[in-house]
């Protein structure tokens, strides 16, 4: 048997950000992943490092994300290929505008100014290729773009330089508690220690019931596509509110195409199927809005396994069940920028008991009764 | 071309590549009644093999030989059939719903049928010598492909480098059409000489024999032949100017203007694993296939794969296989419809027939881990992205365990040719540089488009998706 301060499951952006800053704290993890790190959403999703258009509880940890990833090289000695050229979201029309006016002020009431009303000129200015119709929309500047597979591979690789302990390939099958400590059996191991944290990404749910503490957790798998390389045309990550779409060019001048269109997830067998029929709206939006886009063509598309909350948002902080167990799952298609600041919210709440962060919103039990908050899109 | 107004919404049998089994198993499930859509890229029918058959302006068969002829056969007796035929057309997608997305003169459509017989034949394998990036580098493929359909055949000073029967082929169809070879390096490993011997009664018996050997003796009466080559390298400043060659203790280098490369073929995946279709490493033919029942179904229910892309056997096999798997469709489909087609028992002989011999190939042209594995850091692995053996050795050291890691280190596999160009080197050099088996290390995770379509054809795709509709069979 081999024992350690706090077990892991999943070796996603969560997973590993935890692992390391409780190693950073001085803490033995082991870290548990079933493939290898950074092999679902964590590592296939659309990079985007986004704090516009958050839920307003997700907000103080996306900022807390925000500061470390400006110093990412610092925590991991890798780029991670960041960029913050920003994100905009596009009004087509001045009825998308009007609530967009209204967050940014309620969100300035808050006391938060990441989020910021442009107007049509500072749209095209920052978007030139958009139509002449749209009359504004937000941006936030500090954001931008990372590359998920390297980013997960930097904080996996990091973690373990700092003493974390992470073994991949075998899946934990079952966990038990006994006396005041967890036992995990993953592959022909036990593994011993007082707390446990469930970072199992679309799994989470899986997990969850198992430990006596069920959630409404929807599997799905979000598909993206990239394109051949156009001329260089948009710097920042844009963003559409009414249609569903998602864009960013890289620096290469291939284009990413996303929106949050579902493909179907298998996570029994780590598969997804692309659905085409969907992925043909995508197509015609692009088409509709850059015909700059219109000679391009579809050289690569995947879809990853994600999990996906009936409000929006994570599960996340200490079980309401159990001594000794922590959630850090749920990311509903946009956990990839909250890796670093969770992390390092997680392993201060594991190590000293507390956090000035207000994880109430994610409480594992919200779902038992009926008000399960406001719907927030993204 | 684009797609015509007969065009089924749905058919009992899509049956992907006209090459020898597309061409037998479309015109058997046709004959039979069930609803038969064969699609090819290619203009005409025929696959690698029999390019161009209807259409190639080398009209003096006694250039491509008489095998190639045999192509005729197949191709009028599925024109009989009543199977339709999209030809220029391009599969692009494919899931376990056998939803089959196709695309054809700018326009994309999604077709469902019951069964889908994938027949995308082989594709060449891999050759990564230094500098086999440089302009006038090329695949006998290639060549023979351009000899085919446009009876073209290299000019200036011209060599073949490798192994395989595809290369004395191709040796003797320039020869007959009036070329010239300033040598051939023949790379086959000395020591697969007596690894092949005890298959060799096989052999005797197969078709082959005499034809393989009539066709090396053709060659080698007029070509300069370097056999038991350990070492191939091109030079040249913005092309090729000078081959580099070792053969044991002999070296030497000569000046060309075409070097020609080629060491065999393996099955083209791309398709079969986008579906999701389970493969295993086959260590023998040194390549990735597809795990199949006798008949040639696959993991996947209702998707069947016939020919050289279900493990390399040659065009008559090719047939035969692609026959097996419309009487297998026939039998789950139409049973009552049987008594019209060849018996099984009759077509499973046959095939044992073509097969003779194949495992003495096999042995024979077994590749030299030398060829297959970049042993200079400075050779190109990655010709999309340019990545080198020496790059990919150092992702190794700093945490890269598989292929699918090793795109977030280096793109590897990423760019447009969706790693048809370096996925066996990289699977095999990391299993190499691992200590792991090819099976164990895995192949890319491959998705579609496994051809890339254009946004435009995506979005032309039509709302009404009666297309996806179970068919209704009369
Ligand atoms: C296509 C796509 C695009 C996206 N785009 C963005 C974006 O632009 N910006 C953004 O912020 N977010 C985005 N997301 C969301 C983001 O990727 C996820 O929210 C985030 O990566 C979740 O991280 P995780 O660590 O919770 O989960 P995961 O990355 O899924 O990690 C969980 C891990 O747990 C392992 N595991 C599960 N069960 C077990 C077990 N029993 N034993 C051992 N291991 C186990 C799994 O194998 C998995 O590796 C996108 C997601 C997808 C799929």
């Amino acid at each position: 048997m081999q024992t350690a301060d706090v077990i892991i499951v999943g070796g996603g952006i969560h997973g590993c950000s935890t692992a390391l800053h409780l190693a950073l704290r001085g803490l033995k993890p082991i870290l548990i992943e079933k493939d290898y790190a950074g092999r679902h959403a964590s590592g296939v999703n659309a990079g985007g490092v986004r704090q516009l258009m958050r839920h307003i509880a997700e907000i103080p940890l996306s900022i807390r994300s925000m500061d470390i990833w400006e110093k990412i090289q610092d925590l991991v000695e890798d780029d991670c290929g960041f960029d913050s050229h920003g994100q905009v979201l596009v009004a087509e029309d001045e009825s998308e505008l009007a609530p967009m006016r209204d967050r940014v002020a309620e969100l300035n009431l808050r006391g938060f100014n990441h989020e910021e009303l442009i107007d049509a000129k500072e749209l095209r200015r920052l978007v030139p290729a958009v139509a002449e119709s749209c009359p504004g929309g937000v941006v936030s500047r500090r954001d931008g773009a990372a590359n998920p597979a390297q980013t997960t591979t930097a904080f996996r690789r990091m973690a373990e330089r700092r003493g974390a302990r992470i073994i991949e390939g075998v899946r934990v099958d079952t966990v038990k508690r006994d006396g005041g400590h967890w036992y995990v059996t993953a592959g022909s191991e036990v593994y011993s220690a007082p707390v446990l944290v469930n970072a199992a990404g679309a799994w989470g749910g899986k997990l969850a019931a198992m430990l006596g503490e069920p959630v409404p957790l929807e599997v799905v798998a979000p598909m993206l596509m990239i394109t051949s390389r156009v001329p260089t045309f948009i710097k920042p990550v844009v963003i559409l509110r009414g249609r569903k779409l998602s864009f960013k060019q890289f620096e290469n001048g291939t284009v990413m195409i996303g929106g949050g269109y579902l493909g179907r997830a298998y996570p029994d067998t780590n598969e997804t199927d692309l659905d085409w029929t969907q992925l043909k709206n995508n197509a015609r939006t692009v088409w509709d809005l850059f015909p700059i886009m219109r000679e391009a063509t579809i050289v690569r598309a995947w879809a990853g396994i994600e999990a996906k909350m009936p409000d929006d948002i994570p599960v996340l902080g200490p079980s309401r069940k159990h001594d000794g167990l922590f959630h850090q799952f749920g990311f509903s298609l946009h956990g990839f920028q909250l890796g670093p600041g969770t992390g390092d919210t997680m392993a201060e709440l594991i190590a000293t008991g507390k956090t000035n962060i207000s994880l109430e919103a994610f409480r594992p039990d919200r779902f038992e009764t009926a008000d399960i908050g406001d719907k927030h899109e993204h | 071309m684009s797609f015509p107004e007969s065009l089924h919404a749905a058919y009992d049998v899509i049956v992907i590549g006209a090459g020898p089994a597309g061409l037998a198993a479309a015109a058997t499930t046709a004959e039979a009644g069930l609803r038969t859509l064969l699609v090819d890229e290619n203009s005409a029918p025929g696959g690698q093999i029999y390019r161009a058959i209807t259409t190639s302006p080398l009209k003096n068969s006694s250039i491509l030989g008489k095998d190639y002829e045999a192509g005729n056969d197949l191709v009028h007796t599925f024109e009989k059939s009543g199977a339709d035929r999209l030809a220029g057309c391009t599969v692009w997608s494919l899931d376990r719903e056998r939803v089959v997305g196709l695309s054809c003169g700018g326009e994309a459509r999604l077709i469902k049928a019951e069964r889908v017989i994938i027949a995308t034949g082989a594709m060449e394998r891999p050759f990564p010598i230094p500098g086999w990036t440089l302009p006038g580098v090329m695949t006998i493929g290639a060549g023979q492909t351009l000899l085919k359909s446009s009876g073209l055949i290299p000019s200036g000073r011209l060599a073949l480098a490798g192994q395989g029967p595809l290369l004395w082929l191709y040796a003797a169809q320039i020869l007959r059409a009036g070329g010239h070879i300033a040598a051939i390096f023949d790379t086959t490993p000395l020591a697969n000489y007596i690894s092949a011997a005890p298959h060799l009664p096989g052999f005797v018996f197969s078709p082959y024999w005499i034809k393989g050997l009539g066709l090396i003796r053709e060659v080698k009466r007029v070509v300069k032949i370097v056999t038991g080559v350990t070492r191939l390298e091109a030079q040249g400043k913005n092309k090729l100017q000078t081959l580099v060659w070792e053969a044991g203790s002999r070296t030497g280098s000569i000046d060309l203007d075409v070097l020609m490369l080629h060491q065999g073929v393996v099955p083209h995946v791309n398709l079969a694993m986008a579906a999701g279709i389970k493969h295993e490493w086959d260590d023998i033919q040194l390549c990735f296939r597809p795990v199949l029942d006798e008949s040639g179904n696959s993991s996947i229910k209702g998707i069947m794969i016939a020919g050289d892309g279900a493990g390399i056997g040659g065009a008559e096999s090719a047939a035969e296989r692609g026959r097996l798997a419309a009487i297998d469709t026939v039998a789950n489909l139409r049973p009552d419809a049987l008594a019209q087609i060849p018996s099984r028992d009759n077509v499973r002989n046959r095939l044992a027939q073509t097969m003779r011999g194949r495992a003495f190939l096999d042995h024979l042209y077994r590749p030299s881990k030398v060829f297959r594995i970049p042993q200079d850091a400075s050779t190109i692995v990655c010709r999309c992205e340019e990545i080198t053996a020496g790059e990919i050795r150092a992702s190794i050291a700093i945490g890269a365990t598989g292929p699918n890691q090793l795109k977030a280190y280096r793109r590897t596999g990423m760019g447009p040719c969706q790693g048809r160009l370096c996925g066996l080197t990289v699977t095999e050099l990391m299993a190499d540089e691992r200590g792991k088996s090819p099976e164990e290390i895995g192949y890319y995770r491959l998705r579609s488009p496994v051809k890339p379509i254009s946004l435009a054809e995506l979005a032309s795709i039509p709302q009404d998706e009666t297309a996806i509709k179970a068919v209704v069979r009369g």
